[in-house]
């Protein structure tokens, strides 16, 4: 009965993150466009971030 | 590498840039302070690099504070800063070789429903999946004190679960018992509302059987159909609210000042002076008070040929002003203009469709009495048998977990999810389920002529004498048109070497042609008479589908137009024939024009149709036990698609078409009619399947429900055994895929070719 105190509080609180895990993805709008992420990742960006602030 | 954009040849014949602008502030809406939101729909983008040139080349606009595509639903989201002018975001994407439309914003709400659903089968798919833990171990015997606190766990997890994701069952439910009516979320609410409380009292008097896994899985797996069931009908809503817009969003209005505002259609008043761009459509009804010009009225009336008109003519809202800049003055307001005429016909013709009901809530409305006629039964019968309340109880509610309507709730959604995923890859929108079952039902079709059976874009179909010089002349002239037989020029014209000819001043003259001046030599191309005018030759041609290019008014070449019939028309319709259906074609257009077609087809035709008549021929053919499908594109054929049984309009029709219609096929081909309807039937036979299933299910299940002999544990195995029975016979649809001719080619030509072309 001991290990029960442990393990279903461990085994609750592993859903409940990931529940709130997804929970965060759909509202940061992380579901919205799923073709254009995909694309996205291989994007590489010619000019580099910093000559921007160095002009 | 580029992979897209194309070069765009007529940026010449853009609408005029200042109605652009006032256009993209009036889709517009404020997003933070002192910045405005607008969104494009851009159907071209299609690739990573897309992505890049876009938001590069509109970034770098001034004023624009960001822009971001969605490649999902290919649209572009600017931000531009709402103290200056609009940038010119249009005409910017075009040069970079994208055609783009504004997309009127609408408040977030309508994420609101998608977002809900979502996060309730989160919930319910968290609760279920950790109930169903613990629940394993009470099956397995795990010892009464063990399962006691088991129960209790379970019982916090499902509640919240319960109320959280069960809304949007228990809201429909409510909203029917409140109407006196029953649908499918009756019995469903009603199940696992009941299955929760029973369990609930189990577990206070520490009883062995809980059935919360049963209920909350329940909730999990019909949440899955409902929420598949809204993607779909969401993505095929937006894709058609992507479409152009092809009614006037607003006009220059002409203050008594002298000075020119942009005003909102619905804000023109009977009296005021329009100024009306060539390119532009007529917001309201009018009258010409200045100007000549040519109008394509196809989308009105149905007449492909384009229309001139002077001072004093008559124009209808939804016209679109071909070659000629004209002052017009409002004789209407937009509700009481011909749209406005149309939208209430449609409404009127739409009372009488409103009478089907769906499949899944004709079963319903059997299958919600008989299981709690059942249950009833099953308490009154243990009662008296044993007369043990809580044990009859437990039966009646076992009863109603078993025959808790998995299979029908997620049955018929799953199958129309798979159908319209299908018809979605063949480029057909379906706006919801019942369209598909209404589509299944229809024996009689019906196609509009001009814009649907043909293209609305005339082809050049003859020439006499005329040469790869002469015609390369005509097209190079063409191209300062936008007249829809210069546009038929212009592509014959692209293949042929460009004329040694270099025009110095070109003029068009709305209602005649063009003519253009090369050092002393006069071209003209137009119409006849007045081509050739003051020699031999004038008058002695006639017909206004026969343009002459003439040279200081001697004939060069004359080229003869045809309405086109639109790709794969002849295919379609023979295709419908051997399925059995009864073709028909009724146009607003003259006689002359449309038996050449019907003859072509071989099909009876009904020439010259009003809007009215075309709602009356439907209801006639209805009233005669016939389903018709209505297949139109114009303003005057929304009623009629309004009226008919099931209705499908083309990607090019006018807006209200759009909105009447159950479906729109984006593609150019008539073959996505033939191909939507055995889809259509493949997924009746499969709901029908699929309810026989459920109803076999139920006709093993129940008596063993009735007898007492489900625990919970047979309740999981047995539900989730038949919804997967179920979803795996919905996914037989997917399975059949055959190759469809044509259908997935075309989606990618213009892309290929796009393609081709830039590199």
């Amino acid at each position: 009965m001991k290990d029960y105190f442990y393990l279903i509080p461990i085994a609750l609180g592993l859903g409940l993150s990931a529940l709130a895990a997804f929970m965060w993805s759909l509202k940061t709008r992380q579901y919205d466009d799923l073709e254009g992420a995909a694309v996205r990742i291989l994007e590489e960006e010619d000019v580099p971030i910093r000559t921007k602030s160095e002009r | 590498m580029s992979c897209c954009g194309s070069q765009v040849g007529l940026v010449a014949l853009l609408p005029d840039a200042r109605a652009a602008g006032e256009e993209l502030l009036l889709a517009s809406h404020i997003v933070a302070d002192g910045v405005r939101q607008t969104d494009l729909s851009v159907p071209a983008i299609h690739c990573g690099a897309c992505i890049r040139t876009i938001e590069k080349t509109l970034g770098g606009l001034a004023g624009v504070e960001s822009a971001r595509v969605n490649l999902s639903t290919r649209r572009v989201a600017v931000r531009w800063r709402a103290d200056r002018a609009p940038p010119p975001l249009i005409a910017t994407l075009e040069q970079a070789g994208f055609q783009a439309h504004v997309f009127d914003f609408e408040p977030d709400s309508k994420d609101g429903a998608r977002s809900e659903l979502v996060r309730a089968l989160a919930v319910a798919g968290f609760a279920a999946s950790n109930i169903m833990l613990l629940s394993v171990s009470v099956w397995a015997g795990a010892e009464a004190e063990t399962r006691n606190l088991f129960h209790w766990l379970s019982a916090i997890i499902a509640l919240p679960a319960l109320a959280y994701s069960g809304r949007v069952f228990f809201r429909s439910a409510w909203q029917a018992v409140r109407h006196g009516r029953t649908n499918m979320d009756v019995p469903i609410s009603l199940g696992v509302l009941l299955a929760f409380g029973m369990s609930f009292y189990e577990t206070m008097v520490h009883g062995p059987h809980a059935y919360f896994d049963a209920a909350i899985s329940l909730l999990f797996v019909l949440l899955v159909g409902r929420t598949l069931d809204h993607m779909v009908r969401e993505r095929a809503r937006l894709a058609v609210k992507g479409l152009a817009q092809l009614s006037a969003r607003g006009a220059f209005v002409l203050q008594e000042d002298g000075t020119q505002h942009y005003l909102p259609t619905n804000e023109i008043q009977a009296g005021m002076t329009i100024l009306l761009a060539a390119g532009e459509r007529v917001p309201v009804d009018a009258t010409v008070t200045r100007g000549a010009s040519e109008m394509d009225v196809s989308l009105v009336s149905g007449e492909h040929a384009p229309v001139p008109v002077a001072a004093g003519s008559v124009l209808r809202a939804g016209t679109l002003n071909l070659t000629g800049p004209l002052t017009i003055t409002a004789t209407a307001t937009s509700g009481d203009s011909f749209l406005g005429e149309m939208v209430r016909m449609m409404e009127a013709a739409e009372q009488g469709r409103s009478g089907y009901r769906r499949i899944a809530d004709r079963a319903a409305s059997l299958y919600a009495p008989a299981v709690h006629l059942t249950a009833l039964i099953t308490f009154v019968g243990w009662l008296i048998a044993t007369a043990d309340v809580h044990h009859a109880m437990t039966t009646a509610i076992a009863v109603l977990i078993i025959t808790c309507p998995c299979a029908l709730g997620l049955a018929v959604p799953m199958v129309q999810v798979v159908a319209a995923r299908r018809l979605f890859d063949a480029g057909v929108m379906v706006k919801d389920g019942g369209a598909l079952e209404r589509l299944a039902e229809a024996d009689t079709v019906v196609f509009d002529k001009t814009g649907t059976l043909t293209a609305a874009v005339p082809r050049l179909v003859g020439s006499c004498d005329a040469s790869r010089e002469t015609t390369a002349i005509a097209a190079g002239l063409a191209s300062h048109s936008r007249h829809p037989y210069s546009r038929a020029l212009v592509a014959v014209g692209a293949g042929l070497p460009a004329p040694h000819i270099a025009f110095d001043e070109i003029s068009e003259h709305p209602g005649y042609g063009l003519e253009a001046r090369s050092g002393a030599v006069v071209y003209r191309l137009g119409r006849p008479d007045w081509a050739l005018a003051g020699t031999a030759d004038a008058g002695s041609m006639s017909g206004n589908e026969t343009v002459v290019l003439a040279k200081d008014g001697s004939r060069l070449s004359d080229f003869r137009f045809e309405d086109r019939l639109r790709a794969g028309a002849a295919t379609a319709v023979a295709e419908l024939k051997d399925m059995g259906f009864r073709v028909q074609v009724i146009s607003g257009d003259r006689e002359i024009a449309v038996r050449p077609i019907a003859a072509e087809l071989d099909v009876p035709y009904l020439a010259a149709a009003l809007p009215g008549d075309k709602t009356a021929h439907i209801a006639a053919l209805d009233a005669s036990g016939r389903k018709v499908l209505m297949v139109g594109d114009g303003l005057n054929d929304a009623p009629a698609l309004a009226a008919a049984h099931a209705s499908m309009a083309p990607a090019s029709a006018a807006d209200v078409g759009r909105n009447a219609a159950d479906m729109v096929f984006l593609h150019e081909s008539l073959t996505a009619v033939p191909l939507a309807i055995s889809i259509a039937r493949s997924a009746g036979r499969l709901v029908r399947q699929n309810l026989a299933l459920a109803t076999a299910y139920n006709v093993i299940a129940v008596p063993v429900a009735i007898l007492g002999h489900v625990t919970p544990l047979v309740a999981a195995v047995a539900m989730s055994g038949s919804s997967i029975l179920v979803v795996a016979n919905a996914l037989r649809l997917e399975s059949r895929r055959r190759t469809a001719p044509g259908a997935a080619g075309v989606a990618q030509l213009p892309t290929k070719a796009a393609m081709e072309a830039a590199e």
